[in-house]
């Protein structure tokens, strides 16, 4: 079975074969960026594990979310490379760009903030992930300029939807 | 015809290997009947990625460094004129063996067993690996040799778990052979979680089958039927390679049932790891493949008897893994040539950290430190000072530079503390912190308890608290000791690797630098300047140029100036977040 099988499809499919709860969440969570409270109630359902069980494996591994994400990723090394090349900078500089703490959403839903243990590009240090790219050798200054591009362009897009530019107006004052 | 190569593993990508590729392949469709263009692996130089490489039979010139432009460049005057661009190659390969490149320092104390096909051949293409050699091993194992034979042969080899604990392979098979027959597993740990370690993911991503082959060996040798590649969900690129190269083995009868007409029936699927390090231990992973939270069990009973669903299960390392075929087609004594008396054959080490020289080599056991960071790794980087070498990852030690002449291998490392772990090798320069260092790693193993024993679960909370004080500049008297005790209670009573090895970091840093542990706590100062509560901020008049962006940036308005003219700040008020320094673009602000 692929493991990149929709989520209604593989639920669909599940005939019983053990170990099959960790796929279930990770294409429920690719499916919907995070997995949603039905989502829970629905596997529980088809595979007759308690949801309780479900609960304390989704909570137990790193990788699952029970919160929607912000319409950008920022994920942060914090492997030891990347650590003694002062990347508890680059957290900050992004903590004050944005105003949240890792592993929060800003209030404009545009960036969630995560850490990583390595993302294995430990010649590239210190280095963040903003969603599919990785950006490495990064300094202050550099990471400003990637978000607040991200920024620029969210901000052009919206005001590009006529509807929409009051909204943003307030956002940026 | 000649073939360019672009490398595409996750550090290439990450370096930009993308737009080169782009760029590259709008030329060659455009010259048609000049190049072929292909991808490869990681060659094990990530310092100098993107790489590519132009290929014309035995000769090969390899371009470090590489963007759109100087790919057009290469393109007009290499692929198409016949020059080549001598100042840009990294490594280059002639008709006759010779080889020369401004980075053969690194490539040439090399051995590459692992990494023999990394770099050098499309991951992609069953076709590239066979012609390679590949799956010989496999015939081998599956029509010469009985399966007693084979586990004789990886025996006599005297290759051990590349995993870290360096439990003798072939015995390990033994074990499992030995129980009755029925169904069994073979696993294949490629759950890569210490920081700083990349050595799996770029055999995965650079040479899938020869993992592949490797375990429908092993298959063959314990009689198993079903396998299983529990892979980091971060290595999406490896998952997808390893996805790709099951379906190709398939196609062509390696795997699923009756393999080459043999008898064999075997079956792998991958499982993607959801990101816990406690995985990496083995009775834990197996745990997470059957769905359930990722907690260790008590052993005995022993894998080799009751592991994967209560079945008789030989789980080995990727490393471990992608040895096996060289081993069946060059024969044991060949492997067991490389290597120490009681460390055989060669290991993948990850060199990062303060090296100038940071990526992937493969050397033979038992190679000093200081050959792998000063010859291999270049040195240290902007020129600063060798401090130590931290190895195993969390679970490890740091080996300090006093120190460098220890051999690599299982005997001599872990008498210093350390231990080998699964080849991490982050390079410590003097601006490194021990304590921080040690107080990092605590986090990180604290962080990834899974919670399952006491000593395991509050044990590294009191240790990384008590660390967490000392680097805040609140240490106690008496800390270094509570500090001793307690990592050796943890390190006794806890029931899985995890815990048995959190307090490593500790424990060999305090053995190593008591003098930054005191400076520490009785001193109130950082001897590394890395510890922000312990240091002064200053800002150099002469590098200032009053912009004032530093003072905006102060939550506590100790930072004071005229516009324009150089600012101060006022040591009393400073909280010392170090925000100033992330802020000024000038380079002016320092720790003192």
């Amino acid at each position: 079975m692929p493991t990149n099988e929709p989520f209604a499809t593989r639920l669909w499919r599940y005939d019983g074969a053990p170990g099959e709860l960790i796929p279930l969440l990770q294409s429920a969570q690719e499916h919907f960026g995070y997995i949603p409270r039905g989502a829970i109630q629905h596997i529980a359902g088809v595979t007759g594990i308690p949801e309780s069980t479900v609960y304390g494996v989704i909570t137990f591994y790193n990788q699952f979310r029970l919160q929607p994400m912000g319409r950008h990723l920022i994920r942060t090394c914090v492997g030891t490379a990347c650590h003694v090349a002062n990347a508890r900078m680059i957290n900050d500089t992004i903590r004050d760009e944005l105003g949240i703490e890792v592993g929060e959403t800003t209030p404009d839903g545009l960036f969630t903030h995560f850490t990583v243990a390595c993302l294995g590009c430990c010649s590239l240090a210190p280095v963040m992930m903003v969603d599919e790219d990785t950006h490495g050798k990064l300094t202050p200054a550099s990471v400003r300029k990637i978000l607040r591009k991200i920024k620029r362009e969210a901000a052009q897009r919206e005001a590009a939807k006529p509807a929409a530019t009051a909204a943003v107006a307030k956002e940026q004052p | 015809m000649i073939r360019v190569l672009v490398g595409m593993g996750t550090c290439g990508l990450s370096a930009g290997a993308r737009q080169v590729m782009d760029a590259l392949r709008v030329l060659v469709e455009a010259h048609p009947g000049t190049a072929t263009l292909g991808a490869t692996g990681c060659i094990g130089m990530c310092y100098r990625e993107p790489l590519v490489e132009v290929r014309e039979g035995a000769v090969r010139r390899v371009y470090g460094e590489v963007d759109p432009a100087l790919a057009a460049e290469i393109f007009s005057r290499h692929v198409l004129g016949g020059e080549v661009l001598r100042e840009h190659v990294v490594w280059a390969q002639e008709a006759d063996g010779g080889t020369w490149g401004s980075e053969l320092d690194f490539l040439g104390p090399q051995v590459r067993i692992v990494l023999r096909n990394c770099g050098l051949i499309d991951p992609e293409s069953l076709d590239e690996y066979e012609s390679r050699g590949g799956y010989a091993g496999l015939r081998k194992a599956l029509f010469a040799l009985t399966p007693a034979q084979v586990i004789e042969e990886v025996k006599a080899s005297g290759l051990r778990g590349r995993g870290g604990a360096g439990f003798p392979t072939g015995l390990k098979w033994s074990f499992a052979a030995a129980q009755p027959a029925g169904r069994k597993y073979v696993v294949c740990n490629a759950d890569e979680g210490d920081p700083g370690a990349f050595m799996d993911r770029s055999v995965l991503e650079g040479d899938p089958h020869a993992v592949l082959e490797g375990m429908i060996v092993c298959a063959r040798a314990i009689g198993a039927s079903q396998g299983f590649i529990y892979c980091r969900a971060e290595y999406p690129l490896a998952v997808r390679r390893l996805e790709l190269a099951i379906e190709a083995a398939r196609v062509r009868g390696y795997l699923g049932s009756d393999i080459l007409g043999s008898g064999l029936s075997f079956e792998v699927k991958v499982k993607q790891g959801a990101g816990a390090f406690v995985c990496g231990e083995e009775t834990a992973l197996f745990a997470s493949i059957e769905g359930e939270r990722g907690m260790p069990r008590i052993r005995p009973p022993f894998p080799a008897e009751k592991g994967l669903w209560q079945r008789p299960t030989n789980n080995n390392n990727v490393e471990t893994y992608a040895n096996i075929p060289w081993i069946l087609v060059n024969g044991a004594a060949a492997y067991a040539a490389y290597g120490t008396e009681k460390s055989r054959g060669t290991k993948v080490f990850a060199l990062a950290g303060k090296v100038a020289r940071g990526g992937l080599a493969e050397v033979p056991m038992g190679m000093p430190i200081r050959d792998l960071v000063m010859g291999i790794g270049g040195g240290i980087k902007e020129g600063r000072t060798f401090k130590a070498v931290q190895m195993g990852g969390p679970s490890g030690g740091c080996i300090p530079a006093a120190q460098a002449d220890t051999p690599v291998d299982f005997e001599s490392i872990p008498k210093t503390g350390a231990i080998m772990g699964s080849g991490g090798m982050v390079v410590l320069d003097d601006s490194t912190c021990m304590v921080e260092l040690a107080r990092f790693f605590l986090h990180f193993t604290q962080d990834e308890s899974c919670g399952k024993c006491t000593f395991c679960r509050l044990g590294t909370l009191r240790l990384l608290e008590i660390l967490e004080r000392i680097v805040r500049g609140e240490g106690q008297e008496g800390d270094e000791d509570r500090l001793r005790s307690l990592g050796q209670q943890v390190k006794e009573a806890s029931l899985c690797g995890l815990g048995q090895t959190a307090p490593n970091p500790v424990l060999s840093t305090l053995r190593y630098y008591p003098e930054e542990y005191a400076a520490h706590i009785r001193d109130r100062r950082c001897p590394a300047l890395a510890c922000l509560p312990l240091v002064d901020f200053v800002i150099d008049p002469e590098r200032c140029t009053g912009c004032g962006l530093c003072a905006k940036s102060c939550a506590v308005g100790a930072i004071s100036g005229a516009v324009r003219q150089p600012h101060a700040i006022a040591v009393a008020t400073c909280v010392r977040c170090g925000r100033c320094l992330a802020t000024c673009s000038f380079g002016a602000i320092r720790k003192a």
